[in-house]
C-alpha cells in the first residue's frame, strides 16, 4: 500500500469543492440573497485558489482568483449576486474542472470566460457607492488570537493573518510565549504561540473576522474594543461574549459546507481499500461458514460456542463492513440539478427538478455504476418526456415540466423512480417503431406493460428528431442493461398525456446476498433471496400432467415454469418431490423446477472468469461450506428465457 | 523468444509432453471436487475452489481433440495466471501427468510445420525436440481466445492455417 499522491488527494479535493461551489451556486440562483450561500461559494472558492496554488496548479489558482474576487465583492455586499453572474460562475467552473483535472484547454476559454465574468460584476455593479456607511471613524481593537497545535501541520500560516491585520490599520502585535514548553518537551512542527495585536482602524468589528473567516472554525479569538471614538460602544466584555456566541453558529455553518473536509472525524479512504477490505470480509464470511459445519458436526461444546461467537461477529463486520460502503444518492443526485439547469437552456423547455430521499444510502459501487443509466433517464424525461411550454399551456399544465427523482429504501433494495408529469409514451408510436424495426411482427397481441417495455429492447428509439441529447449512443437497452449488471430491474409505467414513471429496483449491495441455496442433481446452486416469490411443491402426478405445457396455476394465474433438470442437461433422475421455485423480476414470474430446497445461505458472490460469463444463465459463483462451489443463478435471464418458452408456446396453441 | 532458454513445466495430456512456461504456473495440484457449469463448452466445463477463488478449470485435451480419459493417480490441475480478455485471471489446466521443470533453448525448438499435424497449427507456438521427442508449446492466447473450438481449421487446407 503506498501513500496518497498529495496532486491526488488535491484532485479529489477540487472535486468536492466545485461540487460544494456548484451546489451552492444552483441555490443561489433560487435565492440570491442569502449570504449563507455567498459566504459558502466564496470560502469554496477560496479555498480551491490556495490549495490549488500549494500544489502547483498555477493557471488554476490564477483562474479561481478572478471568481473568488467577483465573489468576494458579493459578499461584501458592493455587487448583487445576479443570475447572469452566477451563470457566469457556473460556466467559469466547468474550466477550473478541466484545470484542476489536467485536462488541456483551450486558452482563449478562459480569458472568454473573464471578460464575461468581469462584464456580468461591471454590469450589476450601478455607481452606487462603495458600502461604507458613515464617516469611519478609527477605534482601537485589542485581539488576541491562537491557533491550533496543528495548524502548522494543516497547513494555516499565522503571518498572513497578521499581514491581513496590519492591512486594516496601525497595528502593534505582541507575541505570547506562555504556551511554550520547555526546549525538551517542544514539538517544532507545533504551533505552541499567541498573538496580541492592538489595532487601530476605522473598519469595523466585521473587517477584523473576516481575517480570520478561513481559520475561526480551529482557532480562539477574542476581539475587545478599547477606545470608541465616534459612537460609544458598549463594554468590552460584552464584546467578548458575542464572540463566544458568534462562534459556533459559524463553525455549524461551516461544517455543513464542508462536512466532508473536517479532518478530526473523518478519514479519506481510497476506494480499493475499501475493496481490498470487503474481500477480507468475504473471505472471512466464509471460513466462518465452514467452522459452524465443523462445529456442528462436533459434540464439543466449547467449540460450539466460539463458532456461534465467531458466526456473531462475522456477521456484525460483515454490517457494519457494508454501512462503511454506503454513500447517500445526494452524491449521485446532486449532480442532475446542473444536468437540469443546462438542459433547460439546450431545449428551451422550462423544468422543475425535485429531489426526494436524497439521504438513501447504497453501496459506493453501486452508485458509480448508476450514474450513467440515471442520466440518460433524465434526459430522455426532459427530452422526450416533457413538452415545450407552449404545449404545455395548450394542455392546461403549468409551464415548467416537472421531473422528480426520488430514493427509498424498501428492503434490501432501493427503489429510484424518475417521474415526469410530460406527455407520456405514445404507444403507436412505439408500436409503430417496434414492427419497423422487426422487434415485434405486425398486429402482435401485446400487454400494455409489454409494449411500454419494448422501449428497453436493443435497437429502439422513438425519437423522430435525433436531438443533440438523445442520440448519444447511450440507448435504453444499454440502460437496462446495467441496471440489470447490478441485479436489479427496472419497468416503466406511463398514463398519456400525464407523464411517466421509471422505476428501478437496485440492491443495496454488491457483493454479499442473501440467497436460497438449492439442489438440481447433484449439482447446487444459489437462488438471490431478494428475487424469490414463493416455493411450492410440484407433486408426481401434477408434474405428469404438465409436460407438455409447463405452466402451474398459482392463485389463480398461469406461471411459466422450467426445469432445471432439463436445462442444465444434468441427466438424472427427478427427484420424488421436486419443488418450484417461483421467481420474479419486476412483474414476470417464472418457476424453477428443483430437487431439493437446501436452504437459505449468506452468499459471497465470486465473478466468473470470462470464459463463463457469457453462458448468461450464471451471474457469479460462491462458495459452500464444506469447500465446494455453487453457481449463482442469473434470474432476469431466466426468467425472460421461461417467458420466451411461454409466448412460443401461445403461438403454437 | 529469447535466445536464452526458458525454463518450462512439461506434462503429458494423452501421451504427447506438452510444456509451458515455468513463469506462468502458480501452483500443482491435485485433483479438487468440480462444479460442472451448465451450457458451457467441455473445453471449459468446470469451476474448481482454489485457496477461496473460484477459477475456470481447462481441459487442453478438447483443444487438441484428444480422447478425454478418466482422471487416473497421476492427474493433476496445474494453475497458471493468464490474462484472458485483458484481465489476469487464474486457470487451472487439467494435465495427465506433470514431469519436471526443464530448460528449453531457442535452438532446440522450430517453427510448426504447416502440414502433418493433426491440431490447429495456430494452437502451437513452437515445437521443441528432446532426446528424440517432441514437446508441444501451446500457443494459450490463440486457444483461449478460440474457446478451445478446433472446428474452423484443418491442416488439409494449408492455405487456411495461418
Amino acid at each position: 500500500m503506498s501513500g496518497l499522491d498529495p496532486i491526488e488527494t488535491f484532485r479529489q479535493e477540487a472535486q468536492e469543492l466545485l461540487e460544494q461551489v456548484e451546489q451552492g451556486l444552483l441555490d443561489l440562483a433560487h435565492r440570491p440573497g442569502d449570504r449563507d450561500l455567498i459566504d459558502a461559494v466564496f470560502r469554496g472558492l477560496h479555498t480551491l485558489k490556495g490549495s490549488g496554488a500549494m500544489f502547483g496548479f498555477d493557471a488554476l489558482a490564477a483562474f479561481t482568483h478572478h471568481c473568488e474576487t467577483a465573489f468576494d465583492r458579493v459578499r461584501k455586499g458592493e455587487v448583487p449576486a445576479t443570475p447572469r453572474l452566477v451563470a457566469c460562475v457556473l460556466a467559469a467552473q466547468d474550466h477550473m474542472r478541466a484545470l484542476a483535472e489536467g485536462r488541456p484547454v483551450d486558452p482563449g476559454a478562459g480569458e472568454a470566460l473573464l471578460a464575461d465574468l468581469h462584464a456580468a460584476v461591471e454590469g450589476g455593479d450601478a455607481p452606487a457607492a462603495p458600502a461604507e456607511p458613515d464617516a469611519p471613524a478609527a477605534s482601537t481593537w485589542k485581539i488576541r488570537f491562537s491557533l491550533p497545535a496543528d495548524a502548522l501541520v494543516n497547513g494555516a500560516r499565522p503571518l498572513p493573518l497578521l499581514d491581513e491585520l496590519r492591512e486594516l490599520g496601525d497595528c502593534q502585535v505582541r507575541v505570547i510565549t506562555d504556551d511554550v514548553p520547555m526546549l525538551e518537551d517542544l514539538v517544532p512542527t507545533e504551533c505552541r504561540l499567541a498573538w496580541e495585536v492592538l489595532l487601530t482602524t476605522p473598519h469595523g468589528r466585521d473587517a477584523i473576522d473576516d481575517v480570520f473567516i478561513f481559520v475561526i472554525d480551529e482557532m480562539t479569538l477574542e476581539v475587545e474594543e478599547l477606545t470608541a471614538s465616534g459612537e460609544v460602544e458598549t463594554a468590552s466584555a460584552e464584546t467578548a461574549a458575542i464572540v463566544q456566541a458568534e462562534k459556533p453558529a459559524e463553525t455549524a455553518a461551516a461544517q455543513d459546507t464542508r462536512a466532508a473536509k473536517s479532518g478530526g472525524e473523518t478519514v479519506r479512504v481510497p476506494a480499493e481499500r475499501l475493496d481490498e477490505m470487503m474481500d477480507r470480509v468475504g473471505e472471512l464470511v466464509i471460513a466462518q461458514s465452514r467452522l459452524k459445519q465443523l462445529a456442528g458436526s462436533s459434540l464439543d461444546t466449547a467449540l460450539r460456542a466460539v463458532a456461534e461467537e465467531i458466526e456473531r461477529l462475522a456477521a456484525e463486520m460483515r454490517d457494519t463492513m457494508m454501512v462503511v460502503r454506503m454513500v447517500p444518492v445526494i452524491q449521485l443526485f446532486g449532480r442532475f440539478r446542473r444536468l437540469i439547469h443546462d438542459l433547460q437552456n439546450d431545449t428551451g423547455k422550462k423544468i422543475d427538478l425535485q429531489i426526494e430521499g436524497e439521504t438513501t444510502e447504497l453501496d459506493k459501487t453501486v452508485i458509480e455504476r448508476l450514474a450513467d443509466p440515471l442520466v440518460h433517464l433524465v434526459r430522455n424525461a426532459a427530452d422526450h418526456g416533457l413538452e415545450t411550454p407552449e404545449q404545455r399551456l395548450a394542455a392546461g399544465k403549468p409551464e415548467a415540466g416537472l421531473i422528480r427523482l426520488s430514493a427509498r429504501q424498501s428492503g434490501a433494495e432501493v427503489l429510484i423512480t424518475i417521474t415526469d408529469d410530460g406527455r407520456g409514451v405514445d404507444r403507436d408510436r412505439v408500436r409503430a417503431k417496434a414492427e419497423e424495426n422487426g422487434l415485434i411482427t405486425p398486429g402482435q397481441a401485446l400487454t400494455d406493460n409489454e409494449l411500454l417495455n419494448l422501449i428497453f429492447a436493443p435497437g429502439f428509439s422513438t425519437a423522430a428528431t435525433i436531438t443533440n441529447l438523445s442520440g448519444r449512443g447511450v440507448g435504453m437497452d444499454v440502460v437496462k442493461k446495467t441496471i440489470e449488471g447490478l441485479r436489479g430491474s427496472l419497468d416503466i409505467t406511463s398514463n398519456p398525456g400525464e407523464g411517466s414513471v421509471v422505476s428501478l429496483r437496485i440492491p443495496l449491495t454488491l457483493a454479499i446476498i442473501d440467497g436460497l441455496l438449492i439442489r438440481v442433481g447433484v449439482s447446487r446452486f444459489v437462488i438471490p433471496l431478494a428475487n424469490v416469490e414463493e416455493c411450492v411443491e410440484l407433486s408426481p402426478a401434477q408434474d405428469l400432467r404438465s409436460t407438455g405445457r409447463s405452466l402451474i396455476t398459482l392463485r389463480d394465474e398461469l406461471v411459466p415454469f422450467i426445469r432445471l433438470r432439463e436445462q442444465f442437461n444434468t441427466g438424472s433422475a427427478p427427484d420424488p418431490h421436486q419443488k418450484i421455485v417461483v421467481v420474479s423480476t419486476g412483474q414476470d414470474r417464472v418457476g424453477l423446477v428443483v430437487d431439493q430446497i437446501l436452504g437459505d445461505h449468506q452468499t459471497v458472490i465470486k465473478p466468473l472468469s470470462s470464459f463463463h460469463a457469457d453462458i448468461g444463465a450464471f451471474s457469479g459463483a460462491t462458495i459452500l461450506g464444506d469447500g465446494g462451489v455453487a453457481l449463482i443463478l442469473d434470474i432476469p435471464t431466466l426468467v425472460h428465457l421461461g417467458q420466451r418458452h411461454d409466448a412460443q408456446m401461445r403461438v403454437a396453441g | 523468444m529469447s535466445q536464452a532458454a526458458i525454463e518450462a513445466l512439461t506434462f503429458d495430456l494423452q501421451g504427447e509432453t506438452f510444456a509451458l512456461e515455468a513463469s506462468l504456473v502458480r501452483e500443482v495440484l491435485d485433483l479438487l471436487p468440480e462444479t460442472q457449469v451448465p451450457g458451457a463448452p467441455s473445453f471449459v466445463g468446470a469451476v474448481i475452489n482454489f485457496r477461496g477463488r473460484i477459477i475456470p478449470l481447462v481441459d487442453l485435451r478438447v483443444a487438441f481433440e484428444m480422447e478425454l480419459g478418466a482422471p487416473t493417480i497421476d492427474t493433476r490441475i496445474v494453475v497458471i495466471e493468464h490474462a484472458l480478455d485483458g484481465e489476469p485471471t487464474l486457470i487451472g489446466l487439467r494435465a495427465d501427468k506433470v514431469h519436471e521443470v526443464t530448460a528449453i533453448t531457442h535452438e532446440t525448438t522450430e517453427e510448426v510445420p504447416r502440414i502433418g499435424l493433426r491440431w490447429r497449427t495456430d494452437f502451437i507456438r513452437r515445437l521443441a525436440r528432446r532426446d528424440g521427442d517432441l514437446i508441444v508449446i501451446p500457443d494459450l492466447d490463440q486457444i483461449f481466445a478460440a474457446r478451445g473450438q478446433t472446428a474452423s481449421v484443418t491442416s488439409l487446407h494449408p492455405t487456411q492455417a495461418r
